[in-house]
Order: C-alpha cells, then sequence, then structure tokens
C-alpha cells in the first residue's frame, strides 16, 4: 500500500483551519432574502385560521407562504409520506412548522412572525408510548397501522419458545433508553436560487442531498431535471441531516416564487426542534442459556417513542432488531417491535441508528448472565462470538469478523484479568462489544440502481477529478475518495480534486448514512480508476514498449524498471491513443440471502466489530460518576487513513460516553391550567448536557485490520460502531464499582444513588422499567433459520393478521 | 427604516470601517457586514464557543458581544492566523493531526487556544482542557485537539522570539 494505511492530513484538512471550508449559511448570493419559520407553540392542536395580512404590509417582508401554498407532503420513506412543509391544518409538536415570512433580513422576517394570528384548536395530547397504546384517540395520523401505533412488526426464526425451555437458566430483563439529540454544531441551513435558466439550485446542510432532490421534485411538481442539489460540507451530521427538513422545501418554493435567492438558517432551539434524534425505546429481553454460558435463542420486544412524524421511523424499528444476531451465535431469535406517535418532535437516526438501544440492553444483560453463570464476561463473549463466512438466524451475511481479536486487544490492554471485581468498592471497569452495518443493503426507495457512483476525469495535466454524489460530513469522506483512487492510480491524493454531494454534476451516491460510503463509493472509485489505469497502462506501455500489466504506478510515475513516464506524461499518451480520458465505476450491494417480507433492513455487504473496556469511579455519598479511562478496539477491515480513523473512533467514545452519562431529549407536562400540553424540558445547547473537554477521559484506540472481501482493499466502516459498546461498558463498569444496575439511559447521579438506597434497604440494587406494556404485536413473520432447513423464505404470517383497534 | 451605524476597529491587524444595524452582535457584522464568514455561530448565545475570536488579544464569544461595543478595538479571527500562503503552526498541527473534523468548531477552537499560547507556551494537558472547555466539539472526543495544540505549542516555542 503506497496511500492506504499511513497517517495523513486530509485533503480538506487546510480549508477547514484556515476557515475557508464553505458550509451552507457561509453562502451569501447578490438579492439574496432571508426566511424564518413560524412554529407551533402547541404540541397537538387543529390549525383554524392564519391571518398573515399584517405580517405581509410589513415594510421588507417579500412574502408570506402558509400550509395553503403546499398541497404535496414528502417523507424520507416512501412509506411514511406524512409531512406537510408548512402545516395546513394539524401541528403535531411543538416546533411543527406553520408559516414562513421571507424579508430583506433576518431581523425583518423575525419581526414579521410575530404579526401573523394563527387560531389554534388544541388537541389532548399524547405525551408517551403508554398514552398512545391506550389512546386510539385524537388520533396523530390516519395512516398509522393501529390508533396512534404507527408501525407494528414481528418476526421469528426458529422455535424460540422452545429453546427458552430447553436452555439451563432464561433472562428476562427490561431496559431503557431515553431519547437524545445529535446536535451537531452547525445548525441546520438552506440557501436556494433560481438560475439564468430557470433552474432551482438549493444548497444545504444535508447528508442526502439526493433524497432531498425527490422530495423537492414531489413536492414543488417540478421536473426532477431543473432541479440541482448541494450538499454543502455538513458541520457535524451524526444523522442529523439525513432526513428532507420542511425548511429545505419552503425556502426552495420561495426562491421560485419570488425569483430571488432566499436563504434559511435554523437557530439552536429550532434544531432541537428539527431533531430526528435517538428514539426512546424500552425493551424487554428474554434469553436462553446453556450452563456452560451458550445462547439458546433470545426473544427481543421492543416499544418506540417516535414523536410526531414517521421520517425514518419504519426503517429505525426495524433496527431495533434486526442487528441482535451479528455479534454472537445465535441460534433462534425472535424479534417484536412498536412504534408510536407521540406529539414530540419525530425521532429518527442518531449514530447506531435503532441500534444503539437494543445493544445497550443486550450487553448488560450478558454482564448479568456471566455473572450468575460465573463466568467472566470477556470469556462468555469469546465463547460466543459468530464464525466469519457465517449465516445469521434471521439470514444475514457474515463476512470477516474481528471481534475476538477486538476482545482480547482491550482485555490485554486494560489489565482487565488483574482488575475486574478486584478493584475496592466505587471503583469498577465494564466490558461490552458491538457491530454494526457497512452500509444499508438496500437503498430507501425500491430501485435496481448502483447506490454509489464515480467519474473520473483524468488529462494531460495529470490533475485527476474525482466526482461523486457522496457528502462529507466532517467524517472524511472527500479523503477516502481521493485515497483509494490515489492507492489505484500512484499518485498524491492531493492532486485529485473532489466534486462531491452536487446532484447536478456528479453520480448519484445516496448519502452519507448507515455507514455506506466508504464500502459503497470506495468501490466504485476503485472499479472507475481501474478503468482509467487500464487506458493511461495501454498508451504508456506503447511508449515505454513494455507489456501493460508489466507496469507499476507509484509515486505520481508510470515505470518498468528504469523507463519511465511522469503520470502527466502517461496521461497525455493515453489521451492520444484513446481521446479524452474518463471513467465511471458504481457499486450495488450484493444480493442478500434473506427472502422473506422485512429481510430488507439488516443486510450489508459486512459489518464491523468492536470491543470496549470502560474504568468508572462512582462516589457512592452523591452517585457522582467519573470515567478515568476508555479502551476500545476496533475492526475496520482496513485502514485507509489512520488519523481519520482514530477520529472517528475517539469522537464515538464521546458521543457514547456523553449519551451513557447524561444526554436526554426530554419534555415535560404543564400543570392543566397551562393546557396540560407537553412541551420540551431544554431546547438549548446550555440545559441539553453534553460532554465537555474537562469531562472527556484518555482513550486508548486499537484499529483491527480483518479485511471484509466485499469492501475496497477491505475496508470497513468506523464513523458509527465504535460508539454502540460504550454506553452498556458504562453500565457494566458502574455495577463492577458499586453493584448496582442502572437499566435505563442516561445513567445521572441520581439514579445511581436511588439504587444503592434501595440496596442498602435491602431491596433489589436496580433502577430501571419494571413493567412493560401490553402491545398489539402481530403474528409473527416465521422464518426457518438456515440451520433448520430454511431456505429464506417465511413459512407463515408473510400477510398480516388483521389487526383489532384496542378499546380506549 | 433603522438607521446604521458607522464604526472603526481593527480587524486582523488592518484598520476596517464597518455600517451595519446597531442591534448587530460582533459575530454578525463580522460574518455579514466585513464578509469574514470563518468565524462560526452554534446557538448565538454563549453556550457552544463556535464563534470565539481575540478582542484585544482575548479570547471572546462574538455572539456575546455587540459590534458598538468595539470601536476602536482589534480583532481577530481565523482568517487573520496565516500569514499568506504560510500557516500559523496552530492551524497546520490541526489539519495534520486530525484535530479538525468536520471543521465547525474549528476556528473558534484555534482561536482560544491561540489566546492560551500567547499566556503559556508550553500549557500542560489539563491546562489545555480547561482553555476548551467553553468550546463544544461534537467530532474528536478532543484527544487529537490536545495533540495538536500541545504539537503547535512545541513548534513555536522552538521557533525564535519575535
Amino acid at each position: 500500500m503506497k496511500v492506504l494505511g499511513k497517517p495523513r492530513r486530509r485533503v480538506d484538512g487546510r480549508a477547514k483551519v484556515t476557515g475557508q471550508t464553505r458550509f451552507a449559511d457561509d453562502i451569501v448570493l447578490p438579492r439574496m432574502l432571508h426566511m424564518r419559520l413560524l412554529r407551533s407553540p402547541h404540541p397537538h392542536a387543529l390549525i383554524e385560521s392564519v391571518d398573515f395580512s399584517k405580517a405581509a404590509s410589513l415594510p421588507g417582508v417579500h412574502l408570506v407562504l402558509t400550509g395553503k401554498d403546499f398541497p404535496v407532503t414528502f417523507g424520507i420513506l416512501p412509506v411514511s409520506q406524512d409531512e406537510y412543509p408548512l402545516a395546513p391544518e394539524h401541528v403535531r409538536y411543538v416546533g411543527d412548522p406553520v408559516a414562513a415570512v421571507i424579508a430583506k433580513d433576518e431581523q425583518t422576517a423575525a419581526e414579521a412572525l410575530d404579526l401573523i394570528e394563527v387560531r389554534y384548536k388544541t388537541l389532548a395530547t399524547i405525551g408517551s408510548p403508554e398514552e398512545a397504546l391506550q389512546h386510539a384517540e385524537p388520533r396523530i395520523h390516519a395512516y398509522s397501522e393501529l390508533g396512534n401505533i404507527h408501525r407494528l412488526q414481528a418476526f421469528e426464526f426458529g422455535d424460540v419458545e422452545e429453546s427458552l425451555k430447553k436452555a439451563d437458566l432464561v433472562f428476562e430483563d427490561l431496559f431503557f433508553y431515553e431519547g437524545n439529540t445529535h446536535l451537531p454544531i452547525e445548525q441546520h441551513a438552506a440557501v436556494a436560487a433560481v438560475d439564468g435558466e430557470g433552474k432551482l439550485t438549493l444548497w444545504s446542510s444535508t447528508q442526502v442531498p439526493h433524497y432531498v432532490h425527490r422530495s423537492l421534485a414531489r413536492v414543488l411538481q417540478m421536473p426532477a431535471a431543473h432541479i440541482r442539489v448541494i450538499a454543502c460540507p455538513n458541520g457535524g451530521g451524526f444523522g442529523g441531516k439525513c432526513d428532507v427538513c420542511n425548511h429545505e422545501m419552503v425556502v426552495a418554493k420561495a426562491a421560485v416564487l419570488l425569483g430571488r435567492p432566499v436563504k434559511v438558517c435554523l437557530n439552536r432551539e429550532e434544531v432541537f426542534y428539527m431533531h430526528r434524534g435517538r428514539h426512546p425505546v424500552l425493551m424487554k429481553f428474554r434469553t436462553g442459556v446453556t450452563q456452560d454460558g451458550k445462547l439458546t435463542g433470545m426473544h427481543l420486544q421492543t416499544l418506540l417513542d417516535g414523536g410526531g412524524y414517521g421520517g425514518y421511523g419504519a426503517a429505525s424499528t426495524f433496527y431495533t432488531g434486526a442487528l441482535q444476531t451479528v455479534t454472537y451465535e445465535l441460534p433462534r431469535y425472535k424479534f417484536d417491535a412498536a412504534r408510536v406517535f407521540t406529539n414530540k418532535p419525530p425521532c429518527g437516526p442518531k449514530r447506531g441508528h435503532g441500534t444503539p438501544q437494543p445493544r445497550f440492553g443486550q450487553e448488560v444483560q450478558l454482564d448479568k448472565i456471566a455473572e450468575k453463570l460465573n463466568l467472566d464476561p470477556a470469556d462468555l463473549r469469546l465463547k460466543n462470538v459468530l464464525k466469519a463466512n457465517s449465516l445469521t438466524a434471521n439470514w444475514l451475511k457474515i463476512g470477516s469478523i474481528g471481534l475476538a481479536e477486538c476482545i482480547r486487544q482491550v482485555v490485554s490492554r486494560s489489565d482487565w484479568r488483574g482488575r475486574f471485581r478486584q478493584l475496592p468498592f466505587g471503583k469498577g471497569i465494564g466490558l461490552a462489544c458491538a457491530s454494526y452495518l457497512c452500509g444499508a443493503g438496500l437503498p430507501i426507495y425500491w430501485n435496481k440502481m448502483p447506490q454509489s457512483g464515480v467519474q473520473l476525469l483524468v488529462d494531460r495535466s495529470g490533475q485527476v477529478t474525482a466526482f461523486c454524489g457522496a457528502t462529507e460530513i466532517g467524517q472524511g469522506s472527500d479523503d477516502v475518495l481521493a485515497a483509494i483512487i490515489a492507492e489505484v492510480l500512484g499518485i498524491d491524493p492531493f492532486d485529485i480534486r473532489c466534486v462531491t454531494g452536487d446532484t447536478g454534476m456528479t453520480p448519484v451516491d445516496l448519502g452519507s448514512y448507515s455507514s455506506r460510503v466508504t464500502v459503497m463509493m470506495g468501490n466504485a472509485a476503485i472499479q472507475a480508476a481501474e478503468k482509467v489505469k487500464a487506458q493511461i497502462a495501454a498508451a504508456a506501455a506503447e511508449q515505454l514498449g513494455v507489456s501493460p500489466e508489466r507496469l507499476a504506478f507509484a509515486n505520481g510515475r508510470v515505470s518498468f524498471d528504469h523507463h519511465t513516464l511522469t503520470f502527466a506524461e502517461a496521461a497525455g499518451f493515453a489521451e492520444e491513443k484513446f481521446g479524452t480520458i474518463g471513467a465511471v465505476g458504481s457499486y450495488k450491494p450484493p444480493r442478500a440471502p434473506g427472502r422473506y417480507k422485512g429481510a430488507g433492513v439488516g443486510p450489508s455487504p459486512a459489518y464491523s466489530y468492536t470491543a470496549c473496556v470502560v474504568e468508572a469511579e462512582v462516589d457512592p455519598a452523591t452517585g457522582w460518576i467519573t470515567v478515568p479511562k476508555v479502551w476500545i478496539a476496533h475492526d475496520i477491515g482496513r485502514t485507509i487513513n489512520p488519523v481519520l480513523a482514530r477520529g472517528q473512533v475517539e469522537g464515538s467514545v464521546y458521543m457514547g460516553l456523553s449519551e451513557a452519562l447524561m444526554e436526554e431529549q426530554v419534555f415535560r407536562r404543564l400543570p392543566p391550567k397551562l393546557s396540560g400540553a407537553l412541551v420540551h424540558k431544554i431546547p438549548s445547547l446550555l440545559e441539553y448536557k453534553s460532554l465537555t473537554s474537562l469531562d472527556m477521559p484518555e482513550v486508548d484506540t486499537v484499529l483491527i485490520e480483518d479485511p471484509d472481501p466485499n469492501c475496497p482493499f477491505g475496508a470497513k466502516e468506523v464513523g458509527q460502531g465504535p460508539l454502540l459498546p460504550v454506553m452498556p461498558a458504562v453500565a457494566n463498569a458502574i455495577y463492577d464499582a458499586v453493584g448496582v444496575r442502572i437499566d435505563e439511559l442516561p445513567i445521572t447521579p441520581d439514579k445511581v444513588l436511588r439504587a444503592l438506597e434501595a440496596k442498602a434497604a435491602g431491596k433489589e440494587a436496580r433502577v430501571g422499567p419494571s413493567s412493560f406494556p401490553s402491545v398489539p404485536y402481530p403474528e409473527p413473520v416465521v422464518v426457518l433459520p438456515p440451520w433448520e432447513g430454511g431456505d429464506g423464505n417465511a413459512i407463515a404470517g408473510a400477510e398480516k393478521t388483521k389487526l383489532k383497534v384496542p378499546a380506549s | 427604516m433603522r438607521r446604521q451605524l458607522q464604526l472603526g476597529l481593527t480587524v486582523n491587524g488592518e484598520p476596517a470601517e464597518v455600517c451595519f444595524a446597531p442591534y448587530k452582535t460582533l459575530l454578525e457584522v463580522l460574518r455579514e457586514d466585513l464578509g469574514l464568514t470563518g468565524t462560526k455561530h452554534g446557538c448565538e448565545l454563549g453556550e457552544c464557543g463556535a464563534c470565539a475570536v481575540l478582542i484585544d488579544g482575548e479570547p471572546k464569544l462574538s455572539c456575546l458581544v455587540l459590534a458598538i461595543e468595539c470601536a476602536g478595538r482589534s480583532v481577530e479571527t481565523v482568517e487573520g492566523l496565516a500569514r499568506g500562503a504560510k500557516l500559523h503552526p496552530l492551524q497546520t498541527a490541526f489539519a495534520d493531526l486530525g484535530a479538525a473534523q468536520c471543521g465547525y468548531c474549528t476556528p473558534g477552537i484555534l482561536m482560544t487556544a491561540k489566546a492560551l499560547l500567547a499566556k503559556e507556551s508550553r500549557p500542560s494537558r489539563e491546562r489545555i482542557r480547561e482553555a476548551i472547555s467553553g468550546n463544544l466539539c461534537r467530532c474528536t472526543g478532543y484527544q487529537q485537539i490536545y495533540e495538536a495544540i500541545e504539537a503547535a505549542a512545541e513548534e513555536l516555542s522552538d521557533e525564535s522570539p519575535r
């Protein structure tokens, strides 16, 4: 390897340290106007009337838009087209956009918002999953599956009840994972403009320009060919800019109507309302084990609080169950899930999308199992680690798996064997593992087209320009693109220009989500680069009088022995021989073996693996928790740029600790005389607690390289997987420190103290959910695991049984 | 119509005259009226540190400073760090060592770090943690930021005093 694996400045590094990276809100266009949105102050209400006459006549106001201007809905998933850019008649959370003012400056637009008179008829709020289950009315969405239950799913892979009956021990545990939000430091911004040909361009802080493009065409009823969406580098995404946003639709419409550029930038409070963050999830695990610690079967039930709209929710719901099988051998598995609508900002995908919640439960439960069986938790995991190149009970195809080595690394580096259960009271150490997708196997709308495309332009100057729709959100996708092409062509990554995330200029890439970019874009880039290389090699070989396959591409030269050309000279000869040089590459994941309805969520070209050890100190007098050190090992397949890879791992540890210890998106109910409605408790950066530099411990990071044949040079993901084991490792460390189980996140000092008090009083030393409500899960889709004679098809329950509305 | 104010100040070592609406913060005037978009905003309430600049050498949150307070003062932003094409040692270290991921908090942290190194040429890890504790970074987990500041401190103290 000439480029890959060597520590290197990222190709866009200079722009980031000079302030030259142009984020969406940094764009200023001549004649640009500014937009502000009026948002609902009620969590649940019907709009009776909107009078904007005073606002429209305020000097400096150019346009006021309301729900009447947007008859067409949108939504990221084809099954959830349930949002209007501006709500026409029904608002579903505090912050639901109702009207927009476009004015000469932000201040004037904000003043005009105050002049809009909206009459609301408030409705009772549905504040929690329990309320949603009990009350089918008032209905938040007419299209939900059952009352206020948005989605219901159930799958059974083998007879789990039988395997639990035959198990030596069955563990039943409840867990709760509170919702939290992405908190990118960049607030969402977008600028829309109509160009000289009458075509629309939208610059936006989005992770998914392709999906925004499709939604704009639908909402504005414009030909998609007349729309161009440019994803500006995101100032942090973490999934928070994965959804199509109201303000993107509205600002585009305003620019089309006014024929002038229009900008919108959400303020921090609005970013909290936009949300699409981590779903609060209640979970029930029933897991069977043998006396020697082999898992026999698992039945997982999840209940997700979805907030006011669908968004990615149907997929999030699947993800709370789809990946429980990809870490450890699990002969049989059953999974029931439900997502409810509530009158809160919509939840969606945050780093790990739907999987951190059940991962937390699974890994804490394994800690409990290990203790009961008197096994070391590391040994219990090593005993159960899935084998490479295997199928899971739910028909996922696993390739390389470096988890055992990850476990061995963190165990040895943390002196686990010498410390676990041996530290003084108040100090503890905990271990957990995880795995994650390297790209979702299917696109979010059904099609058989490539999921990523790369186009290369090479000319006699020696410059290489790479075009790809992938979106730079800070993770380093441009650097991955340049590095892979540089590796193939034997040139310096800094000699490559990356043009990315522009639906008018670049081949389609579905976006920066599901950790898909390295694998999908990377494979497309290799294909394109190999085609260009073959042309250059053919021309260079002719010049040097050797056969093309004997040529080496390295250090900016094309050579055989002492016969050598510069890359630019060789490119020139290729231009002479073939005409203008360019090539395209594209990638589509392999078809997954599962054939049942619902098998589309979970498959991935490869899976990454992580093991983590957390050291915790708990003050028994106050419950205060400090984390002095974290050890983490991540199976990345192959490292493209170790500087960036390490940054992704440590950033994941940071975010994981922050979720484990403090982050929570919570709401409170106003007293009845103040409407009794639900309001957001903390829509500000000050009140929404997150880790600062003072709270961040030392991190010992190890990258394990177990290359996967489906991945470019074997490289797997690193952006999301390393977050997953952190939260359960914290919980397990706290148990080791003070002997209390906190089965819900975040783990705050008050919960630790409550558990310690319970322990002292001789009660169960635990804080966590105590019951799981009755959820009308449907009859499961039954699929036999591969080792029980299944073929990947459902044998029963493929058609959903008719659901009955519960009496309320 | 609102009256515009006219104000003279020094920005990145150059005298600047600027007209702006009197309600504007220094952050808004830098970004909107002086075209210096390198300074970022993340909350407009002094919570995130993205908008940190140096005013007369001291790190300040420009979202909490009214521009009108800056008459005659010297303001330094990320755009003023490099000397021509030559990056400041902090910029070089941040770029090389992974201290900037998405790059959005980076300008604020660079300015905060510059103020720290002006006071203490070789700060300890603890001092660095403390100095940037008002700057939220959601990407890096801070380790590579500490290392970059330490590398820049070393580089700067190796240079002959200026």
